[in-house]
């Protein structure tokens, strides 16, 4: 996905656009608004991240601008302001959700997700798979001749090993990918969604094999 | 709030004022009225007195040296006119006693024969006694003939009380004009206060605009420091509101760099070692981020709560608003959210911080329950309230703590593992309380926990 | 001048050492009893009698003490010798007042005091409770022939008319011997200056002098008399004997005489004194009152005549030593001319 982050602190809009570029989005940074407008007018962006306090106006701001402009571009603001405070403005102005900082990226992917969905306006991005075709967005496995809906931890397993076919995930790398950071869970965990996983994928071509020792990697054929 | 301390009242000060003085003044009345017409009563009767030893004096004669004195009847007669009184006289020759009462006493007589008068104590009674002389040829000499008169008071003490009666009618009818006067006048002095109260008062909590009305001389020193106190307290607020949101920015920045960072790391270590430090590490910051944005919550709570202002709220609508808002977070732990209720619940109070409190019970539902399992928002209206009670298949509370839990920063045992400062249902309880409901908690029948919001209807 | 108005002041203040003297006693009521009612009055027991039987009627536990004296004799009792007496009941208007005014009487008020005519009471001391005027009293056998007169000046005309009938035969008070005569022939002076014509018709006539108003009305039925002035008319009404003679009440002005009662203000049961009095006002001026003085002499039918004498300081003027002595010589000149 292509995402344009609008955020005035230097490092932490290096950490976000790095840590966004680990899950294989392309970001593009812009420090005010007026770059912003900028980033906007040539480029088209999935999604937009919007942090409220920009050195040239408030958050606000653009968003009142980028709602006149009937740009439909969906856009999560960046808060570090009080929840209560913020939120009823912010979402009566036309932000579609938002997120209070520090930005847990698995929540973020997850509004991500339910922003588009509920969009709805996103061209279908399907992955072909050996057999199938995933649609990361709603979190569906379309086989010829039926479709599985994964559920939420399924997906995003499905979605680490889709990303990189063939390659090797140690048990413990999963536990991190797929539970957040206050979930303390054993290995043995990721066992039980690897054996759902397999169950959905019985008739189809693609194989989540077991490296014993190493891990498990995703095989389309 | 704390009502002010009250000493003393300007309405009564004033009114106290105006009845001291005129109390003073309808004494003064009294006093000069009395004073008055006692000198008057008194004088009538020294002129009637007076004139009854005149013509005593007058009916007296020479006749071959001595004196013949013929006692005119009207002269005693006419002090027993108007009031029975008892009557005394004395005729003296000089010193010489000629008739009548000898022990009776008496005033000087004036030698150029104009009467004098005496109040003296006579056979048992108090009597007023005048006296008048004249000169004349005895054969002894020149002497001088004096005849002196005296007369109870019986008939003056009924003019008197006549008098006292009148002068306190004029007193007491002077005093409740004066108390009349005064209740009107203290009245229409205080009608400005009256008047500023009324209009300060019926303002909204928000409402920090200076007062513009007139106001009459003497309060304008106090509207005006009334003016830049609220002047001085529309910054303060908003000095506190900017404070919070800056203070929250301040935390929030840092620790989302670091956060971030230590993601990006933690992704792309191959060492076990490294990536369950970093592990740690995020759940640190995640434990004190959402620490520091609950206090930051609670202060803006609480600062809100001071200037509540009450807006008709739809419950069920947000109800659905905070369940959509959560359900990607219980997504991440395939947590089911369901949210029902009734229509036209509506209740009076502020969306923000009631949404808040719904938010923190949710949040708090999804965070102590385990993953796959299912939470439900259910609004119920009773006869006079309504409910929202968010019910989770968790763990449950520990029976013994039902009681401690809402209090600040008290975290349930069995939860040490998950990320929270136990802030969120005191906020909850807080905004409830305020609002005039209360926050219930209780275990459900079959397991999980339970947490209702009690709102009063309107 | 000097010894004679000291000897007067003595009769006012200084008294006499020997003690008063009593025409008559009687005692009512129960000899034992404790609660002892002391009247001193000027009247005869026999006219008193009915208002004590009265009043003891309703009291069986009372008695009552009366003592008849002359009015000198009473004010020397009660001014000199300060004499224990519970009630005083007096003719002598000017002494009775005296005795008031000088401070010997207690006042006192109650329902019966207060319903009294003005000129029944006077400063809650004195209460009149008869009213008996002075008369003409005429024999009838002398006046077979005569028209009665009705006024002073009739009986002037008739005595200047007739002179030879009435010589010797008309009389009056010696007023320097009676206080009633004095009393009466100094209101009649007030009244009228015709009282001065009189007396000097009646001096040129050889008036007789008479010390009390029964010895006139003897000296009438006897025949000695054809006419007496200023008789006590209650005296002579009360008389058996009243058919021998007429009452005459001139129409020009009848002097009236108030018998007052007075409670001394040493008086030992004051309380039942003022019982007493409550029963004697009730007695003769209430609705159903029973008046001592007999009903036929209807005083109603002359009211706009009646010269009441009023109580009060003004009969203090004739007590006046002075005042008395040139009464005195005056009244000398006009009926002693021989």
């Amino acid at each position: 996905m292509r995402f344009l982050l609008i955020e005035d602190n230097k490092q932490l809009a290096e950490a976000v656009v790095d840590r966004l570029i680990l899950d294989g989005h392309v970001v593009d940074h812009a420090p005010d608004i007026q770059t912003a407008h900028d980033f906007t007018a040539t480029t088209s962006y999935e999604l937009i991240l919007l942090d409220v306090m920009l050195p040239d106006g408030d958050g606000r701001t653009f968003l009142a601008q980028h709602r006149k402009q009937e740009e439909s571009t969906p856009v999560i603001v960046l808060t570090a302001r009080s929840q209560v405070a913020d939120r009823v403005g912010l979402l009566d102005l036309g932000a579609d959700d938002y997120m209070v900082k520090p930005i847990d990226f698995s929540e973020l992917e997850a509004r991500c997700r339910a922003v588009l969905r509920r969009r709805g306006g996103v061209a279908q991005n399907l992955l072909p798979l050996g057999d199938l075709r995933f649609d990361s967005l709603s979190g569906t496995l379309k086989f010829p001749d039926h479709d599985v809906q994964l559920r939420t931890r399924e997906l995003r397993l499905f979605e680490v090993f889709a990303n990189a076919p063939g390659q090797v995930f140690s048990k413990s790398i999963l536990v991190d990918r797929l539970f957040s950071y206050d979930d303390d869970v054993t290995e043995n965990a990721i066992e039980v969604y690897v054996g759902r996983l397999r169950r959905h994928l019985k008739n189809s071509t693609v194989k989540i094999t077991t490296i014993r020792g190493l891990g498990y990697k995703l095989e389309p054929e | 709030m704390s009502k002010p301390a009250a000493h003393g009242s300007i309405r009564r000060r004033l009114l106290l004022s105006l009845l001291a003085g005129a109390a003073v003044l309808a004494f003064v009345v009294y006093f000069v009225v009395q004073t008055v017409a006692r000198q008057v009563a008194q004088e009538s009767q020294d002129n009637v007195l007076a004139a009854s030893a005149q013509s005593i004096l007058d009916g007296a004669r020479l006749s071959g040296g001595e004196v013949n004195v013929d006692l005119p009847y009207s002269a005693l007669s006419m002090l027993d006119s108007i009031s029975d009184e008892r009557v005394f006289y004395a005729i003296h020759l000089e010193h010489e006693f000629l008739s009548g009462y000898a022990d009776l006493p008496a005033p000087e007589g004036d030698p150029s024969g104009a009467p004098a008068f005496l109040s003296a104590e006579f056979l048992g009674e108090d009597v007023r006694i005048a006296s008048v002389r004249r000169r004349v040829s005895t054969g002894a000499g020149r002497s001088y003939l004096k005849v002196s008169v005296a007369q109870t008071l019986s008939g003056q003490k009924l003019v008197l009380s006549r008098i006292s009666r009148i002068s306190i009618t004029i007193g007491a009818g002077f005093f409740l004009i004066s108390v009349f006067m005064a209740g009107i006048i203290s009245g229409s002095a205080i009608r400005p206060l009256d008047r500023l109260t009324a209009s300060v008062s019926r303002r909204g909590p928000k409402d920090l605009r200076p007062v513009a009305a007139p106001v009459p001389t003497e309060m304008v020193p106090l509207v005006a420091s009334l003016n830049s106190f609220m002047r001085r307290l529309q910054q303060s607020l908003l000095r506190s509101e900017d404070f919070i949101a800056e203070a929250a920015h301040r935390v929030r920045t840092p620790l989302a760099i670091v956060r971030t960072k230590a993601e990006v790391i933690q992704r792309v270590s191959d060492d076990p070692e490294t990536r369950k430090a970093l592990k740690e590490m995020i759940h640190a910051i995640d434990d004190s981020s959402r620490t520091a944005g609950q206090l930051l919550d609670h202060a803006m709570v609480t600062f809100r709560l001071d200037h509540l202002v009450l807006e008709e709220i739809n419950l069920l609508h947000l109800v659905h608003d905070t369940v959509e808002r959560l359900r990607p977070t219980s997504e991440l732990k395939d947590i089911t959210m369901q949210a029902f209720g009734e229509q036209d619940s509506v209740i009076k109070g502020d969306p923000i911080l009631v949404q808040n409190a719904l938010h923190n019970l949710l949040d708090n539902a999804v965070k102590y329950s385990p993953a796959g399992s299912q939470i439900d928002v259910v609004l119920a209206l009773n006869q006079n309230e309504a409910e929202v009670c968010v019910k989770d298949t968790g763990p449950g509370f520990p029976a013994d703590e039902l009681d401690s839990l809402p209090k600040r920063f008290v975290r349930g045992k069995n939860a040490e593992a998950v990320v929270g400062s136990g802030l969120g249902l005191t906020i909850a309880k807080e905004v409830i309380t305020a609002h005039g409901g209360t926050l219930k908690i209780s275990n459900n029948p079959g397991g999980g926990a339970c947490v209702s919001l009690l709102f009063p209807l309107p | 001048m000097r010894q004679f108005a000291l000897s007067l002041a003595l009769i006012f203040t200084a008294g006499w050492s020997c003690a008063f003297e009593a025409e008559d006693v009687a005692s009512f009521g129960p000899s034992d009893s404790k609660q002892v009612l002391r009247i001193l009055s000027t009247a005869d027991i026999d006219f008193f009698k009915p208002m004590i039987l009265s009043f003891l009627a309703s009291r069986p536990e009372t008695a009552i003490d009366y003592t008849v004296a002359s009015s000198t004799e009473l004010q020397k009792a009660i001014v000199e010798e300060g004499q224990a007496f519970d009630v005083v009941v007096s003719s002598a208007m000017d002494l009775q007042t005296k005795l008031a005014n000088d401070g010997l009487a207690q006042r006192y008020k109650s329902e019966a005091t207060g319903s009294l005519p003005e000129w029944a009471v006077w400063n809650d001391m004195l209460f009149a409770f008869t009213q008996e005027p002075a008369a003409i009293v005429v024999s009838k056998t002398g006046f077979k022939d005569i028209p009665l007169p009705n006024s002073r000046n009739d009986l002037i005309n008739l005595l200047r008319q007739h002179p030879e009938i009435f010589r010797s035969r008309v009389g009056t008070y010696d007023v320097r011997q009676s206080g009633l005569g004095y009393l009466f022939a100094t209101q009649d002076t007030r009244a009228s200056e015709i009282y001065w014509r009189l007396m000097e018709v009646m001096g040129g006539l050889d008036a007789q002098l008479y010390c009390c108003s029964s010895d006139m009305i003897d000296a009438v039925k006897s025949g000695d008399l054809l006419i007496a002035y200023n008789v006590l008319g209650s005296y002579a009404i009360n008389r058996e004997d009243r058919e021998d003679f007429h009452i005459i009440l001139p129409t020009d002005f009848t002097t009236v005489m108030l018998r007052t009662a007075m409670i001394p203000s040493n008086a030992p049961s004051a309380e039942l004194s003022g019982e007493f009095i409550d029963h004697l006002l009730d007695m003769s001026h209430g609705l159903d009152a029973v008046p001592l003085t007999s009903a036929e002499l209807d005083l109603s039918r002359v009211e706009p005549s009646l010269n009441r004498i009023k109580i009060g300081p003004g009969l203090l003027v004739f007590l006046d030593q002075l005042k008395r002595r040139s009464f005195l010589l005056e009244w000398e000149s006009a009926i002693l001319q021989n």
